[in-house]
């Protein structure tokens, strides 16, 4: 998105000039935000109103305030962002710009560009040659890069909430308290997750070893299998058990069943070992050593599993990345194209994900502690829904509406 | 008494095209045009007015359309900012006869646009400005600052009625006479908001320039061809007086473009 903040003074209120203003953005495609508005107060003081306009394309917006221009809109001379030059390979320089993960745009030479991507906690390199503006992490910087300081010519589009209220993220945009009913909510997230299948949207799955412990295993594997999953991302542990509970049906020793079985975290480092044997989790599904569960649903299905590492892991696991600023990384580039994200019994890994997050992403976040609810949707202000609960019945009765929904839709044809 | 300003069409004539009506092919016909202006003068002689003359100057052929000279209330005049070169000689000759008559001349700022009482006609209290095609709307508000009074600015969209006094015409008993076809939709939205008793012209009627009549009490000089509109104007109790206007029809004025009142108000408010 491009954008300019116009400005516009007279008598535009009894001239009908800024609800024309208004109407012709919009008709043109555009959109406005008005930042500040102050009306005469006697019959012949002027009034005056600031705007920022945004257009999807430069030469659209360009065009549009052209427009604008003939009925007396200015446009806002604004100055551009300071630079300073990065002193040395990943540092910035003092007083760096600190991004959040809105869409931000910086101005030089007068005009603004977008900074792609859009990362929260980073700093922003521009380009001149090239025009371009990117967050970056520390580890990214290069001694001599141009980087913004200060807050002039930065600006911050948060994102708008929707005037349509047909999203229902937008619509209910809340935590769910442990005393307060989910049904609905749970039906009207497997409509969101249909539709996202539809428009080909990206969903990840960040799961935590909770869903294994409680017996929700079976029904995250439901949802991998009718392809509600595109991305899984977990912990060492979280593969770990996974593993334990389809080799010797307990996790860190405990069965289903609720009973202590024979072996206690013995069952553990046994699964491990095996896995690291067959050579991997795909390696040990291809031999038919792994034969159950929810990496064993992923590798089936498809379903690209990023696994990341933490100091407490047995192992590790094959494929687990281990080096923090890797992992990072990769989950960065795993997230880019995500469209919805489902924070399940996590708190490290959701707030990890959570921070990597476009703010555009829709989010649900479920966790049985409200805290951990609570600041892991607070990156999506406007797109995330919360549930305090246990993952267990959130995923049975998630899978049980899209299964239902499914064999529903299948009797019809 | 009202005084009005106009200027004898001794140079007159179609040397150039700055509006749809004008045609050098077809030209005006200059012993018609004198006739057609000599009566203008002599009916407005005969009304409650006195007429002031400025001298025509050679190669300025609209300045006999001295609506669009400036905008005077009271003693303050506001040149014009023309908007075409071919008639941007006339503003230091209008400028210089006010200043030798008494009038404080308060110039705009030169780069905005603005066609004196061609664009600007006060109806009540509120100042009606049309703009677009001659002046910018930036000059209303410089225009509403120097008087200190409310402007309704409002966009003309038929390049045929490029000045708001072609299509407008506000009259004493707050009434106003005019083509709503002529503005956008947001500037009939605001004309209807202001003037509650609107008097609608037909497409027809509105082509012979009856919209740009001068109003002085129940005395109003318009072009002919408006039979309507002259018969609802007669039912109000208004004396019409229709003048042949056909050669200066031909340049995109009439009767109106052909007067500046001085002043056209004693004080804005």
């Amino acid at each position: 998105m491009f954008s300019e903040t116009i400005e516009l003074r007279g008598h535009i209120i009894d001239s009908l000039i800024l609800p024309k203003v208004l109407d012709q953005i919009l008709t043109h495609g555009a959109n406005f935000k008005i930042g500040e508005i102050k009306i005469g107060k006697k019959r012949a003081d002027q009034s005056f109103a600031r705007i920022e306009v945004s257009a999807e394309t430069s030469e659209a917006l360009d065009e549009l305030i052209l427009r604008l221009r003939q009925h007396g809109a200015e446009v806002d001379k604004r100055a551009d962002a300071q630079i300073a030059k990065a002193p040395a390979d990943g540092v910035f320089p003092r007083d760096f710009y600190v991004t959040t993960n809105q869409q931000t745009f910086v101005r030089f030479d007068g005009k603004e560009i977008e900074v792609r991507p859009a990362m929260m906690n980073s700093a922003i390199v521009v380009d001149r040659k090239r025009r371009s503006a990117r967050a970056v992490k520390f580890f990214d910087v290069s001694k001599g890069d141009e980087i913004v300081v200060g807050h002039q010519g930065v600006r911050v589009v948060p994102v708008q909430r929707s005037t349509s209220r047909t999203d229902l993220f937008q619509f209910i945009n809340a935590i769910i308290d442990a005393d307060e009913p989910k049904s609905a909510i749970i039906r009207e997230l497997a409509g969101e997750l249909q539709r996202a299948r539809a428009a080909k949207g990206k969903v990840a799955v960040v799961a935590g070893p909770a869903i294994v412990r409680t017996g929700a295993g079976q029904h995250l594997v439901r949802l991998i299998e009718s392809r509600y999953v595109d991305r899984l991302f977990a912990g060492n542990a979280f593969a770990a058990y996974d593993v334990e509970r389809a080799l010797f049906g307990t996790s860190l020793g405990m069965s289903s069943e609720l009973a202590f079985a024979r072996g206690g975290h013995e069952n553990l480092m046994r699964a491990v070992n095996v896995i690291r044997e067959a050579g991997g989790i795909a390696a040990a599904a291809q031999k038919k050593i792994l034969t159950g569960g929810i990496m064993h649903a992923c590798v089936r299905h498809n379903v690209d599993i990023v696994l990341t590492g933490s100091i407490r892991d047995e192992g590790p696991i094959p494929g687990v990345t281990t080096d923090a600023i890797e992992a990072q990384k990769v989950m960065r580039e795993k997230l880019a194209d995500v469209t919805h994200a489902l924070l399940l019994a996590t708190i490290q890994h959701s707030l990890a994900v959570a921070t990597m997050l476009a703010p555009t992403v829709k989010t649900v976040c479920v966790d049985i502690d409200p805290s951990a609810v609570e600041r892991a949707v607070e990156h999506q202000p406007l797109q995330s829904i919360g549930l305090v609960t246990d993952v267990e019945p959130f995923l049975r009765e998630l899978a049980d509406c899209v299964t239902e929904a499914e064999s529903s839709s299948g009797a019809k044809k | 008494m009202r005084e009005l300003l106009l200027c004898p069409p001794d140079y007159y004539g179609i040397e150039y095209e700055i509006n749809p009506w004008m045609s050098r092919a077809r030209g005006a016909e200059a012993a018609l045009a004198q006739k057609q202006w000599n009566e203008l003068h002599a009916t407005l002689s005969k009304l409650d007015c006195k007429i002031h003359l400025i001298a025509p100057q050679r190669g300025l052929p609209d300045m006999v359309f001295t609506a669009n000279a400036g905008l005077t209330i009271g003693r303050k005049f506001i040149p014009s900012n023309f908007r075409h070169k071919e008639r941007a000689g006339e503003a230091p000759h209008f400028a210089r006869w006010m200043e030798e008559h008494g009038y404080q001349v308060a110039w705009l700022p030169d780069d905005l646009y603005f066609e004196g009482e061609g664009d600007a006609l006060f109806g009540g209290d509120v100042l009606f400005c049309g703009y677009k095609f001659r002046s910018d709307i930036q000059s209303h508000r410089a225009v509403a600052d120097m008087l200190g009074c409310l402007a309704v600015s409002v966009e003309l969209v038929d390049p045929r009625f490029y000045h708001l006094d072609t299509c407008f015409c506000p009259l004493p008993d707050g009434a106003a006479v005019w083509f709503p076809a002529a503005f956008d939709e947001y500037g009939q939205r605001a004309i209807r908001e202001h003037v509650a008793d609107l008097i609608d012209v037909l497409p027809e009627e509105a082509m012979h320039f009856s919209c740009n009549a001068v109003v002085l009490e129940r005395d109003i000089v318009l072009p002919e061809g408006a039979p309507k509109l002259v018969a609802i104007l007669q039912d109000r109790g208004y004396r019409c007086h229709e003048l042949p206007m056909s050669e200066f029809i031909k340049a995109g004025g009439a009767c109106k473009c052909l007067v500046m009142f001085m002043p056209q108000r004693e004080s804005a408010l």
